[in-house]
């Protein structure tokens, strides 16, 4: 094997921020006041909270150290199987930072707005084109939010209709997400269980769909990378009870340009912007979960909403059937102008993104398939699932492996998800992997199945390369030590 | 890593249910708790969730649950009755499920609705058979 | 393409391994009938320059600082951020990391988040904070929704003063309407705080919520409402909109209130058109099994070594599903460290200083509005907002003063019809007193 990835090197210890406290010091410069100070009954004045107080210097150090404790798509491959850990442009981080952007209120006078109202216009329709949907709100501000939402929206729908209906139908490889999603709304989830195929049967739909079902959330392609290719007859099966068919978008990256989601059978899908769309992952969100819908359900989208007067673009707050807000202004804005700007980017190359994607990831399948075992044979969208079936014999789990990559140069993937593959091990390497790095990951897993066989104790002792080994886990749920 | 099907400890005296509850008389009373089996699967328990005293739960009911920390399980009733007894150091210390699951980690004592549930569960050797079964 | 390194000969390598003959071919699992077989009808694809161009073009279409004057709070502040806080958050290791699911790798952002939970937790006054929620409205919503959790769905009713933002009372009408839980709007007083007489006559209350300073931007009364709550066995919820001002005013945790939430944007993070914001979220340790969001710990690794981890994920959607105390997967975690760079940089004397400054500012432009003849309704003490009453005729006022690039803040008569002719008006350490003096002087002309 050549050079492995992934080496040590120095780096430096950080204490918290206020173990470094020094009374009087600190890191901003305080505007000079112009005014008098103003009489303050002390009533109401409290003691102002106990934080450390550093220079700037400390602030940055810290800081600086901290960011060298973490690994980033920056870094090297995240193949982080169902997020999308794509190259996040660095052009994007310009453009949001743009005064006339990032200084925005979210109350100005919409004559005071034409920019950014002119952004969300063209960024509903351009979202609207690649899902085959007629209208978007970009208000969600995650993925789940997204769920939420049209889970509101699909309860609105059948409220005016005069229906209740109280269950909705989840497939059993569905992320957490959506039965917790369905449950703020009121919904009881049925599970649908997947075929041994991996996919949704039409059979097993029918058996549950009735009149008192709110539709089906399907994820397409689904978390085992697989598209759903009954979708088409399962929806007719859902919409032919009056129920509605949820698509969650997560795995949007496989499928732009080829296929339309509108077109077979969703009526609401959500985005997430920080997977498909390129915007940062940032350690945990901020993302943006926008929700594309056919027009029988656009009367319900939440206010405001942007229209087009002319050149002029306005906000309409009068639409009776709105179920409401979900955010308290518009959205992420900064993160759906990271996501305009890929679109503008990309242009139809967004379907060669999908292609390349899909590329990568049947590539990786194919090369690690005779070392780690496949539950799916079978051509995959742009993430494969292996498990650590191959490995029970010398007493190896996924965990073992995942934990392993780290040591040479790699973030793990997604491991223990989809719940219905024992030991999963999900795979996305994304299109934006140059192709030299995905050999090498290759390699380097080849290797440490290798290890798994013959030095088992190295993949138990991993990661060692790191800061920290591994942590005890159990410790901090038994007894939480949440603040400092 | 789980034990082997060999290292799994069962006891006599004791009673089993399919959910890998057990169930032991003390007394008019019955002692409730998870066995080694389920504790070895579960992992480290970090928090355990148990009723109030004279709740009432049938057969089959869920009266609990065990906190991993990356699983939830319910815990449910071997036989059905009313709650005298929670062992409150469960608590403080989840770990007593882990470490010693058929003494210091019992959960709950019931005072049985109908003694029949009882002797119908199973014995060491049935619940061995089953476990040697999945 | 830049963000496309496949070349031709990468493809035809791994097509071949693959077993596909062409791109068009990894794609036959899919039925025809699901096949899209156009062309995404988009606008050609931009180069760097042309994008710059386009963007800046548009960014010039909207109206901010410094080449507008804008006293607007209403829920977004504009305040200053240090150079040093853009410069950290350009290190990529921070923005381009995922949720620390591998904590070995990933010591930076659980570190930085622990620090946020804690100077979250100083700052209101409470026992633990979450890593975030999407801003401080959901942030209620959950909060309310946290209650009614806590009280086992027994008590479903809760009490929500008016004087809460009104886009927030109504993004928890819209999180409320599947529920069936009832929501009874608390009115106001005329000193400008929430009148909590009604509050007796309530059967079923989980919760009573305040904001404070309100959307009046008046401080409100937050012990007598935590006092009125623990009597009827309820739960006291405090959300905000300005955080700033508990650099100087007495924070909520003090006042007893047992859920704090509200928007964080002020601390760091630029107003963005409204978002992202930050979710602020804590509670009494007493809570913490039925609070929403991610909670980092602190443990130890292998050699004894400090470190942190995600922790209580069993509340979660991903383990918990639909018994999950939310729906929340990611929340806003660039933006809570962006807030921790900040609040780390202001420290415990500069925050003291710059809340003074802000209450200074507004209440210079109050003093000075008043000398000109206006009248400034709500008595109560204030941070850096305030409602001011304009004569009838003002539209033409407002929309002359936009001409001049000063925007005197907005109405509110579309939230509170009983206060035609009301404006809220801002005023931070932003604007300084010759802005004042000009917005001053252009409206009593």
């Amino acid at each position: 094997m050549t050079e492995r990835a992934g080496t040590t090197g120095l780096i430096m210890n950080e204490p918290l921020l206020w173990e470094k406290t020094k009374p009087g010091r600190m890191g901003i410069s305080i505007p000079k006041s112009d005014v008098a100070a103003a009489p303050l009954d002390p009533e109401f004045v409290g003691e102002g909270p106990n934080f450390p107080d550093l220079s700037e210097v400390d602030v940055v150090r810290h800081f600086t150290r901290l960011s060298q404790w973490n690994f980033g798509v920056d870094t090297g491959m995240y193949p982080l199987g169902s997020c999308t850990m794509k190259y996040n442009p660095k052009i994007h981080e310009k453009i949001a930072a743009l005064p006339g952007f990032a200084g925005a209120h979210p109350m100005l006078p919409p004559d005071l707005a034409q920019g950014i109202l002119r952004i969300m216009y063209e960024l509903e329709q351009f979202l609207c084109e690649i899902t085959g949907m007629d209208a978007t709100t970009l208000q969600p501000a995650a993925g789940a939010h997204g769920e939420l939402t049209a889970m509101l929206l699909f309860y609105a729908y059948h409220k005016r209709k005069g229906e209740k209906r109280t269950k909705i139908l989840i497939p059993d490889t569905a992320h957490g997400t959506n039965p917790a999603s369905a449950a703020l709304c009121g919904y009881a989830s049925i599970p649908v269980t997947s075929g041994h195929d991996g996919v949704l049967s039409v059979e097993a739909v029918e058996a549950l769909m009735d009149e008192e079902t709110a539709g089906i959330m399907v994820t397409n392609p689904n978390t085992l990378g697989l598209f759903e290719e009954n979708i088409r007859k399962v929806a007719e099966v859902v919409h032919g009870k009056g129920g509605l068919v949820y698509g969650d978008g997560a795995n949007m990256n496989a499928v732009m340009g080829i296929v339309k989601m509108g077109e077979i059978g969703i009526d609401a899908i959500h985005l997430n912007l920080h997977k498909t769309f390129s915007t940062p992952h940032g350690g945990g969100g901020p993302g943006s979960g926008p929700v594309c819908v056919r027009k029988h359900l656009e009367p319900f989208l939440p206010v405001p909403r942007v229209i087009k007067n002319g050149d002029d673009y306005a906000l309409q707050y009068n639409r009776p059937d709105s179920i409401g807000k979900i955010h308290a202004f518009h959205g992420n804005f900064g993160i759906l102008i990271r996501a305009y700007s890929y679109i503008l980017s990309m242009g139809r190359h967004l379907k060669t993104a999908s292609q390349h994607a899909v590329l990568s990831a049947n590539y990786i399948k194919e090369r690690l398939k005779d070392v780690l075992h496949l539950p799916y044979d079978r051509p995959c969208m742009h993430e494969c699932v292996f498990t650590d079936k191959n490995q029970e014999d010398f007493k190896i789990t996924t965990l073992d492996m995942a934990k392993r990559l780290m040591d040479y140069g790699f973030h793990p993937p997604t491991i223990y998800f989809p719940l219905v593959v024992h030991g999963a091990i999900m795979i996305e390497p994304t299109e934006t992997e140059p192709k030299e790095n995905l050999d090498q990951f290759i390699e380097a897993f080849k290797v440490i199945v290798k290890e798994a066989a013959e030095t088992p104790e190295l993949l138990r002792e991993a990661p060692t390369a790191p800061k920290v080994r591994r942590l005890d886990e159990a410790t901090a749920a038994r007894k939480p030590c949440l603040c400092g | 890593m789980a034990k082997e099907l060999n290292d799994i400890i069962l006891k006599d005296g004791y009673k089993y249910a399919e959910e890998h509850e057990w169930a032991k008389k003390t007394g008019d009373t019955v002692k409730i708790g998870i066995t080694d089996y389920a504790q070895d699967q579960l992992g480290d328990i970090v928090f355990v969730e148990l009723p109030e005293v004279d709740a009432e739960f049938g057969k089959g009911d869920e009266f609990g649950t065990l906190e991993s920390t990356k699983a939830v399980s319910e815990l449910y009733m071997p036989m059905g009755g009313r709650v005298v007894a929670v062992n409150d150091t469960l608590s403080e210390d989840p770990e007593r499920v882990n470490t010693s699951p058929y003494d210091d980690g019992w959960m709950i004592e019931i005072v049985p609705a109908d003694p029949a549930e009882f002797d119908a569960l199973m014995d060491r050797d049935a619940y061995l058979d089953m476990l040697k079964g999945l | 393409m830049r963000y496309l390194p496949h070349t031709n000969e990468d493809v035809t390598e791994m097509l071949q391994v693959v077993g596909a003959a062409n791109l068009d071919d990894l794609f036959s699992s899919i039925p025809e009938e699901c096949r899209f077989k156009g062309e995404l009808n988009l606008p050609p694809d931009m180069t760097e320059w042309e994008l710059t161009d386009h963007m800046t073009a548009l960014a010039d279409r909207m109206a901010s600082p410094p080449g507008y004057r804008i006293f607007l709070g209403a829920g977004s502040y504009p305040h200053f951020i240090p150079t040093s806080v853009h410069y950290l958050l350009g290190r990529s290791e921070f923005s381009t990391a995922y949720t620390p699911y591998q904590p070995e790798i990933s010591q930076g952002t659980l570190q930085a988040i622990f620090e946020y939970q804690t100077l979250t937790a100083r700052l209101l006054g409470m026992e633990v904070a979450n890593a975030s929620m999407y801003d401080g409205a959901s942030a209620l919503a959950e909060a309310l929704l946290m209650a009614i959790r806590i009280e086992r769905g027994k008590k479903t009713t809760v009490a929500v003063s008016k004087l809460i933002h009104p886009h927030y009372r109504k993004v928890v009408q819209t999180y409320f309407k599947p529920t069936g839980y009832r929501i009874i709007e608390l009115p106001y007083l005329p000193d400008g705080s929430t009148d909590l007489s009604a509050v007796d006559e309530i059967e079923n209350v989980a919760a009573i919520a305040l904001q404070s300073p309100n959307f009046f931007g008046c401080i409100e009364n937050i012990k007598a409402a935590s006092d009125k709550a623990h009597a009827l066995k309820a739960l006291s919820v405090v959300c905000f909109t300005e955080p700033l001002a508990y650099g100087l005013f007495k924070n909520p945790g003090s006042q007893e209130a047992d859920i704090v939430c509200g928007e964080g944007q002020s601390l760091g993070i630029p107003q963005s058109f409204g978002g992202p914001g930050l979710g602020m979220f804590a509670s009494l340790n007493k809570y913490v099994r039925n609070m929403p969001g991610r909670l980092i710990g602190q443990t130890t690794d292998q050699d004894g070594k400090r470190g942190f981890v995600l922790t209580l994920a069993t509340r979660e959607q991903h383990i918990r599903r639909e018994r999950a105390t939310s729906n929340i997967c990611s929340n806003q975690g660039l933006c809570a460290t962006m807030s921790t760079m900040y609040m780390a940089s202001v420290g415990g004397t500069g925050i003291r200083k710059l809340a003074r400054l802000n209450l200074n500012k507004a209440e210079y432009l109050k003093s000075e509005l008043k000398k000109a003849g206006f009248r400034m309704p709500f008595e109560r003490p204030g941070f850096n907002e305030f409602v001011v009453e304009f004569p009838k005729g003002f539209e033409s006022t407002y929309q002359k003063l936009v001409g001049k690039k000063i925007v005197a803040g907005i109405p509110i008569e579309c939230h509170y019809p009983e206060l035609a002719g009301h404006y809220l008006l801002c005023a931070t350490e932003t604007h300084s007193k010759a802005d004042m003096d000009a917005l001053v002087k252009e409206v009593t002309s």
